[in-house]
């Protein structure tokens, strides 16, 4: 069995490089998201490595006589390595495009949502033309007499716009 | 049952493409459908009659315990009948009514046949699921009739009102099935029916909402509105749906659920209610109907009441007077759906006040609506009577006060009956000589009725007749004599229906008899007939009675305010927890992992009762690095500052690695740290140097906190974890695996290739997304740009020149030119292709010679990282990081030509490459018959080399690596080349230099 004993300086570590990562990660300027992002990452895979053990030797076989470090906390945090620089690359390029477009490179709240709750608070429909928009007193049995089928007989324009003929 | 519904899909998938080619006569050819489902069930009529019930039976999902399952027992094969029966007659009236060249007839046909077949399948479901699943499905392709003229709002919102109404009570009906079921413990509705459970708070909850699906179907009260609004579908489809079918569908469910369920309480009281109310309203609402359709529409809603209540109340004799009534209704009031049809057909209109002499110059339609409006108001000799006087009976016969109460109740609205029911045929037909002079028609008084758009129609004369071929009356004419035929054998149905009416629980079974003679209800008919007839007489006063009644809410317009509320209430909420703030949305995040993660760690786990200090004592200068280069980074004010900072804690990370036993992981996190680095400087050389001062510094402190907090609980994390492992490590044989099947010592890339090699596969494939969204972000119209060879580098442009030269005074004035620099260093030797493509002061010869230098020997070391990670650190990764890391040092020392001197590819094809190797090797595997992405070793003899080893996941470390150099060649290619490009074209000014002295921190 695996020594399950944590390593209290790798625990340290960890804490302090969460409360940076989360300090920075709720900044609005893409660029100290990013560097959050990669300090989180890194915590992170930090952690996977005292989950995984105590550090034992490297873990190939035939090297050394010692117990093996976990290969699968290794393998999981070698992967997480690169898709980090993937991400940070990505958000980098984010953070480029926004400058590109709006000489800054901060998250900005969002319009849409923004103008949703504008219409929440004076009750206006949210939805232009809805089934519920028009309430003008006249009732949907009212109006279906107004359509008529498309037949041999009868009228020639058979579908009627809206509104009085 | 199943080789039927299979036919009515494919029917109604090919409807479109048959209609296409065929025109109206395809609905000829989809008539077939249904009439092969009626035929079907005609075949089983004496085998049904005398008890048996074919069942089919098809495993669904096993492991839900979900089955096709069918089952034809009387009240499913009197619904196919009906339902396939008017089907046929409908479409094959389709093909004579509408003109061969209306619009959208395909879509239409294929809809109706769908609907035809969920139809089928709902009454012969014996699954609760499966019921449920046609019951949805007729609401959908109802759906789609309804809005078949989906160019008019109002037929839009007319069937998004009866989408919304009847799916509101299709999901309460979801729970009520789900209820049933689970109390029943059992899926099949025959079992349900047969064992039903017992009464308890949860059955009768469930009861309560299936009723409520069945009446909001069935247009009962206060759901009514939505079935005159329908009104807005095709005549035809008025004539299924809303006589026959859907609104039938109601019905069935109550019917099929009343032997069962009927003595509860809540069932009396829900259907009575509903089924007595609606009876009323619906024919008080009918007389003052001026639209046939309408009137029908709302003849139908009253109707159905009566039906509900029949079928609903428990006692076999009125079981028996309701599925009559189904029936009759069904062949009476489908008839006279395709007579108004008929009738608008022929006069282009369906407006009461505006029709005359229509019987006169169509007799045989008008003698077909009439022997379908005797049906309906209950005529002797037609079925209607039969049926209504059976009703009669039953409520007669029961002796209680809630039985006379219900039999007041009926004979009025069968007066409403008689009434409505003659005015629709004197409406239709008669020569009415108030039309010929339209000033005396229209009541003067009759607003409220008449809509500010019919006031607004300017055309108030007698619409004008034509004649429509007699092939469209011919399947009205059907149904209106089955109408009469059926009642002239009363005891058939007795036969027929009787056994179905004998399942209820209680009360005598009645007799269907055609002349009742001198009985009390026999008397209570006449009197119903000529009260229902006085009604008529005295229409005029009526309507004007009705006109100045005070008008209640309409339903309509309380279901509008109700959406409306809905939809500010939605808003409201919207508003309230969409913020659109990612900080606020972050933050949400965070604390319920704090609270979710952290109370479980303070109340059930302990600290462990042993900890290390460090693994080796080299841990801790590291970790005192990682902790201040962490700390520092967030307190950074200048982005380039916090960049270093981020790196020098990323290879102090490497150094935590190295020491934690995890050479592979070390080699990587330095590699990836220097790639990171230069990525960031990339970017950052685009962005003003110092971050933007925050204007709410207040919330620093709440960050801050959030961020000590997340930290300690993730640290609480790392000290429970280790312990937290109870079994033995699945990693524990991975160093036997490794080598036994792997053929590899470095456990850890034999796991990246081979053991966990799926994972890889995904990983790249993010990889590739990744590298994919950089460059779409920069190049936004392409995937990619141009690869810039030296040869094309234009004459005199100096890359990365635009700055003032510092060292001009230092230099021959003749040097600044491309030209001549290349004429004089032709004879030269040169270090890079591309150095003479920079600004003479950009370029450095030292570190041109360098780069020569190292160039190839970092690829030779990243191929040998590749063939030797199989048994030493190493692997694809790394590799792919060291060949990009050397390309990146092409680029810096000669920039973007220089890069598409080393690299002349696109990163797409290697990036493509890479994960067609990868995956590739899986298959490859597979294909030999192995699990995917085995490898295997081939050993063979060499001639100088000796002994040769190849293992096949090699190959999938090489589809890795091409992977890795694709993302870094990305990397370079757009957030490099490219930005240099726009800066030097000069569409991409970098920032405003900042002149206000700001300090750092």
């Amino acid at each position: 069995m695996t020594d399950t004993a944590p390593n209290l300086t790798l625990v340290v570590v960890i804490a302090v490089l969460v409360a940076a990562g989360v300090y920075l990660l709720l900044e609005r300027s893409l660029s100290r998201i990013v560097l959050g992002i990669v300090l989180l990452g890194n915590a992170v895979n930090l952690l996977l490595l005292v989950a995984g053990g105590a550090a034992g030797s490297a873990p190939i076989v035939g090297t050394s006589d010692q117990p093996m470090s976990d290969p699968l906390a290794q393998a999981m945090v070698l992967t997480a390595i690169v898709i980090t620089l993937g991400l940070t690359a990505f958000v980098l390029a984010l953070s480029y495009r926004s400058w590109q477009l709006h000489r800054h490179d901060e998250v900005q709240d969002d319009v849409e949502d923004r103008r949703i709750a504008r219409l929440a608070a004076r009750d206006a429909p949210s939805v232009a033309g809805s089934d519920v928009d028009s309430d003008d007193g006249v009732d949907l049995d009212d109006e279906a007499r107004e359509t008529h089928d498309e037949t041999d007989e009868g009228r020639p324009a058979p579908v009627h716009g809206e509104g009085p003929r | 049952m199943l080789v039927l519904l299979t036919l009515h899909l494919v029917a109604a998938l090919v409807a479109p493409g048959l209609i296409g080619r065929l025109g109206r006569r395809g609905f000829l050819v989809l008539a077939a459908v249904p009439a092969s489902a009626a035929v079907w069930a005609l075949t089983w009529t004496s085998r049904v009659q005398h008890g048996q019930t074919p069942v089919e039976r098809v495993q669904w999902v096993p492991s839900l315990g979900l089955e096709l399952t069918f089952r034809l027992d009387t009240l499913s094969w009197f619904m196919t009948l009906v339902v396939a029966g008017v089907g046929t007659l409908v479409l094959l009236y389709c093909a004579a009514y509408f003109s061969a060249g209306a619009a959208g007839l395909g879509r239409f046909g294929g809809v109706f046949v769908g609907f035809a077949g969920a139809m089928l399948g709902l009454v012969t479901a014996d699954d609760l699921v499966l019921l449920f699943v046609f019951w949805e499905l007729t609401t959908v392709t109802s759906y789609l009739l309804i809005g078949h003229y989906s160019e008019r709002k109002s037929s839009r919102r007319a069937a998004m009102q009866a989408i919304v109404v009847t799916t509101a009570g299709g999901l309460a009906m979801l729970v009520g099935l789900l209820l049933l079921g689970h109390e029943a413990g059992t899926w099949r509705v025959s079992e349900l029916i047969a064992h039903p459970p017992a009464a308890g708070p949860v059955v009768v909850t469930a009861v309560a909402l299936v009723l409520l699906g069945a009446l909001t179907k069935s247009a009962m009260i206060p759901f009514h509105f939505w079935l005159p609004a329908a009104m807005a579908a095709p005549t035809p489809v008025s004539a299924y749906l809303h006589a026959a079918a859907m609104v039938k569908a109601g019905v069935y469910l109550v019917a099929r659920f009343a032997p069962a369920f009927s003595p509860l309480p809540v069932w009396q009281a829900m259907v009575l209610a509903a089924g007595g109310g609606t009876l009323l309203l619906g024919g008080y609402r009918a007389l003052r109907q001026h639209d046939l359709k309408l009137v029908l529409a709302f003849g139908t809603v009253s109707q159905l009441g009566l039906i509900i209540l029949l079928v609903g109340l428990g006692t076999r004799a009125a079981a028996l007077a309701g599925l009559a009534m189904l029936g009759a209704h069904a062949m009476f009031k489908a008839a006279l759906f395709l007579v108004v049809g008929v009738v608008d057909a022929a006069t282009g209109t369906r407006d009461l006040r505006r029709l005359s002499g229509v019987g006169r110059e169509l007799p045989v339609t008008a003698a077909v609506g009439a022997l379908a409006v005797a049906s309906m108001i209950g005529l002797p000799p037609f079925a209607g009577f039969v049926a209504k006087e059976a009703g009669l009976e039953a409520l007669a016969h029961g002796g209680t006060l809630r039985d006379t109460a219900l039999l007041v109740v009926v004979a009025v609205g069968s007066v409403l009956t008689v009434a409505y029911g003659a005015r629709f045929w004197w409406g239709a037909f008669a020569t009415k000589p108030a039309v010929l002079a339209p000033a005396e028609t229209v009541h003067p008084d009759g607003a409220a009725t008449s809509t500010p758009l019919a006031d607004a129609d300017p055309d108030e004369r007698p619409a004008a007749i034509t004649h429509p071929s007699l092939w469209l009356v011919a399947p009205a004419g059907v149904l209106a004599l089955l109408g009469l035929g059926v009642a002239l054998l009363p005891t058939l149905g007795e036969d027929l229906l009787g056994p179905y009416a004998q399942t209820y629980p209680t009360g005598a079974l009645s007799h269907l008899v055609l002349l009742p003679g001198v009985t009390p209800t026999g008397l209570l008919t006449l009197v119903v007939l000529v009260c229902g007839f006085g009604l008529f007489a005295a229409r005029a006063t009526v309507e004007r009675w009705q006109a100045a009644a005070p008008h209640p809410v309409s339903a309509d317009h309380v279901y509008r305010r109700g959406m409306r509320r809905l939809d500010d209430l939605a808003a409201d909420v919207t508003a309230l927890v969409q913020r659109g703030s990612l900080p606020n949305y972050l933050a949400i995040i965070l604390v319920t992992f704090v609270v979710a993660v952290g109370i479980p760690l303070l109340t059930s786990t302990s600290l462990p009762t042993r900890v290390r200090a460090f693994d080796e004592p080299g841990q801790v200068a590291f970790a005192v690095i990682v902790a201040a280069s962490a700390v520092l980074v967030a307190r950074a004010r200048r982005r380039l500052k916090a960049a270093i900072l981020l790196g020098v804690g990323g290879y102090a990370i490497a150094g935590l690695f190295l020491l934690g036993g995890a050479p592979d992981l070390a080699l990587t996190q330095v590699l990836v740290e220097t790639v990171t680095l230069v990525v960031f400087v990339l970017v950052m050389r685009r962005l003003p140097p110092y971050f933007s001062v925050r204007p709410l510094v207040a919330s620093r402190w709440l960050r801050l906190a959030l961020g000590v907090a997340a930290g300690l609980v993730v640290a609480g994390v790392a000290l429970v974890a280790p312990a937290a492992r109870v079994a033995v490590p699945i990693a524990s044989g991975f160093a036997h695996e490794a080598v036994t099947w792997g053929g590899g010592t470095n456990v850890v890339n034999v796991t990246l290739v081979d053991i966990r090699a799926w994972d890889t596969v995904g990983e790249i494939s993010v990889l590739l997304v990744a590298a994919t969204g950089i460059a779409s972000l920069v190049f936004v119209h392409r995937r990619t740009g141009a690869i810039f060879r030296e040869r094309e580098a234009p004459e005199g442009r100096a890359v990365w020149g635009g700055d003032d030269d510092p060292t001009a005074s230092l230099r021959r004035p003749s040097d600044t030119t491309t030209a001549q620099v290349r004429a004089t260093t032709a004879r030269d030797r040169l270090w890079l292709r591309a150095g003479r493509t920079l600004a003479p002061y950009r370029r450095s010869v030292i570190f041109e010679v360098v780069v020569r230098l190292v160039f190839r020997t970092m690829i030779v070391y990243s191929v040998y990282l590749l063939f030797s990670g199989h048994n030493a650190p190493g692997g694809g990764f790394a590799a792919g990081l060291v060949t990009g890391i050397a390309l990146t040092v092409r680029y810096l020392a000669g920039g973007r030509y220089e890069l598409g001197e080393a690299a002349p590819v696109q990163p797409g094809a290697l990036l493509g490459a890479g994960l067609f190797l990868a995956a590739g090797t899986g298959i490859a595997g597979m294909l030999a018959g192995r699990p995917v992405l085995t490898s295997w070793v081939l050993t063979w003899h060499a001639p100088v080399l000796g002994e040769v080893h190849l293992v096949t996941s090699l190959f999938f470390d090489v589809g890795v690596y091409l992977v890795v150099v694709g993302l870094v060649l990305d990397i370079l290619r757009t957030l490099g080349a490219e930005l240099d490009r726009r800066a030097e074209v000069g569409v991409d000014p970098p920032f405003e230099k900042v002149t206000s002295g700001r300090s750092d921190d």
